[in-house]
């Protein structure tokens, strides 16, 4: 649910900004470079507060699909109750995009998953380091071309047995 | 595991500097953790002077799962997420499963949903609540609320069969329709709770000790909760109105006369006391949706095509033979739009929400979860900050996290 007027604010402010609805939420898609400065504007501007959730989704086997992963980011302004998807789009080989931590601390951990599993950097994070997987995994699982059963990561896990240590 | 978040020659010098701070690890198999969860904790004797979370003991794949089970599979998986209210995550997620195929459930469904849900939420913060009690001392209280909570399992194993692990919704509908005996049990339950209410609230509201150790210590502010996207009891607890059941009526909330409880202090103790307020809140939803529990059919219609037909459908209708053959066919089932879409619930951790996107198939192309455990785990570092190594456990306690939803 979004007011008309943020909106037609958001369209203003950001011309490129291409709109679509499906069960009454409102989305938008921004291109890439263009990402921080609409959240900035989005959290200072238009009262967007909170941020829900961030996470990504690659596109790779998704019919009609033209980029590689979808950024998502879930936004709500919890004074007037409005809520906004903002989708950016980032491709192979150049896979950053800015960090939004210093807009909302919240993100921190969200953007650490979103390296964790897709491995898109976050340029300016305080502390990108996997948090899920172990630190000496090398795969990004959630990509669509990572099996489901992994590489044989599970088999090859280096033990550390007692008479060793 | 790196013990600094980050390895830099400035962070080597200061470390070099503080070389008196203890290393202290706590979990990841601690009772108070209750599940796998660890953090490297940097002391300066009594005092936690940093805390480092350390994560994923309990990752398995969850959401990978979801690219690989088809809508009604995966509830099985949900289930699993947050165990101490599973029910609450049934919901959750064929809540947003349905608001992708634009499906909408019946009026007996929605109120019994309702009712479940907020069942769920009362076993949630009985467990909560009754922890922060243990690990705090007051082992009667826990016991006060574990034996309630014996009492719900009971309702729901009468429900559904399963005490744990329900998986009680399907597309469109739920496994099976109540029965009245079901219906009953929720009555006792709700006669009798209010007085476990009290003698809880007596326990413990103005206990010197439990007071002492949880006023004041791990103080969020409103802004802080706001910026940190925390929800919930969390967020309420700190001043922030937003309860997905008020801002964003789903299932028949809009039909029912309750209130949202929030605190202003922000600290262990408003946190609970938000908790407890919740259960009667959560009581009064539950009384009401009784009374009014609309009669008819449960499941969405058989022309939706998405809930199985009864067998009683699927023996005597020509209707429900081919339903039910289109839907348990394997490369059949139901059409879903190639759209994305985000639906949540307000579950009783705080705002659990699936952003999901369909393919046109019925298994999910990407089946994220948002998990209020992950968000509000953030939270932790800046909240024990200054605070004693024996209030890590109080503030552990009222964040409520549940490891299992936290790694998933």
């Amino acid at each position: 649910m979004i007011e008309p007027q943020t909106k037609t604010a958001l369209s203003s402010a950001f011309p490129s900004i291409t709109w679509s609805e499906f069960r009454a939420d409102a989305r938008a898609v921004v291109p890439c470079d263009e990402i921080y400065a609409v959240l900035r504007f989005l959290r200072d501007d238009l009262g967007f507060d909170l941020l829900v959730d961030m996470t990504c989704v690659d596109y790779l086997s998704y019919r009609g699909a033209e980029d590689r992963f979808g950024l998502v980011y879930l936004l709500c302004a919890t004074e007037s109750n409005e809520r906004i998807t903002v989708r950016t789009f980032v491709n192979e080989p150049l896979l950053s995009v800015p960090s939004v931590v210093p807009l909302w601390a919240g993100a921190n951990w969200m953007e650490r998953e979103v390296w964790d599993m897709f491995g898109i950097r976050f340029e300016g994070h305080p502390d990108l380091r996997r948090i899920l997987m172990p630190d000496e995994f090398t795969a990004f699982p959630l990509r669509k071309d990572y099996p489901l059963q992994g590489r044989g990561e599970r088999h090859n896990f280096s033990v550390l047995y007692r008479a060793e240590s | 595991m790196p013990l600094v978040a980050a390895r830099t020659v400035e962070d080597l010098a200061k470390a070099e500097a503080r070389d008196y701070l203890w290393t202290l690890n706590f979990g990841p198999q601690h009772p108070a953790t209750h599940t796998t969860l660890r953090i490297v904790l940097l002391l300066d004797g009594e005092r936690v002077v940093d805390a480092i979370p350390d994560i994923g003991y309990l990752h398995s794949g969850f959401e990978k799962i979801g690219e690989h089970l088809n809508y009604n599979q995966y509830v099985t998986v949900t289930d699993r997420m947050n165990y101490i209210s599973p029910l609450a995550n049934n919901i959750a997620w064929h809540g947003a499963v349905e608001k992708l195929l634009g499906l909408e459930i019946t009026p007996r469904c929605k109120y019994l949903r309702t009712i479940l849900a907020e069942l769920s939420r009362i076993s949630d913060h009985l467990l909560c609540n009754g922890a922060v009690g243990l690990d705090t001392g007051a082992f009667t209280y826990f016991l006060y609320a574990f034996y309630q909570r014996e009492v719900l399992y009971d309702i729901f194993e009468t429900l559904c069969g399963a005490r744990f692990t329900n998986s009680y919704t399907r597309v469109g509908g739920v496994m099976y329709d109540t029965t009245p005996l079901v219906l009953e049990k929720i009555r006792t339950f709700v006669r009798n709770f209010p007085k476990t209410l009290d003698d809880m609230d007596r326990l413990l509201n103005r206990n010197r000790i439990f007071v002492d150790r949880t006023r004041n210590v791990g103080v969020l502010s409103k802004a802080d909760a706001i910026n940190s996207s925390a929800t919930g009891p969390i967020a309420r607890a700190s001043g922030v109105t937003r309860d997905l059941r008020k801002d964003e009526p789903y299932l028949a909330y809009q039909d029912f006369d309750f209130q949202v409880c929030c605190a202003t202090a922000g600290d262990c103790f408003a946190r609970y006391l938000v908790r407890m307020a919740e259960m009667r809140e959560s009581l009064k939803i539950v009384e009401q949706a009784l009374e009014n529990l609309p009669a008819g059919p449960v499941d969405v219609d058989i022309d939706e095509r998405t809930a199985l037909p009864t067998k009683r459908e699927v023996y005597s209708t020509i209707e429900g033979t081919i339903s039910h053959f289109e839907l348990v066919m394997a490369n059949r089932g139901f059409p879903v739009p190639n759209e994305e879409v985000y639906g949540a619930i307000e579950s009783p951790n705080g705002e659990l929400g699936f952003y999901l996107v369909g393919d046109g198939t019925d298994v999910a192309y990407r089946a994220r979860c948002r998990p209020p455990s992950f968000i509000h785990f953030a939270l932790f570092p800046k909240l024990i900050r200054g605070h004693t190594l024996s209030d890590v456990v109080a503030v552990l306690g009222s964040l409520n996290i549940i490891a299992a939803e936290l790694d998933r």
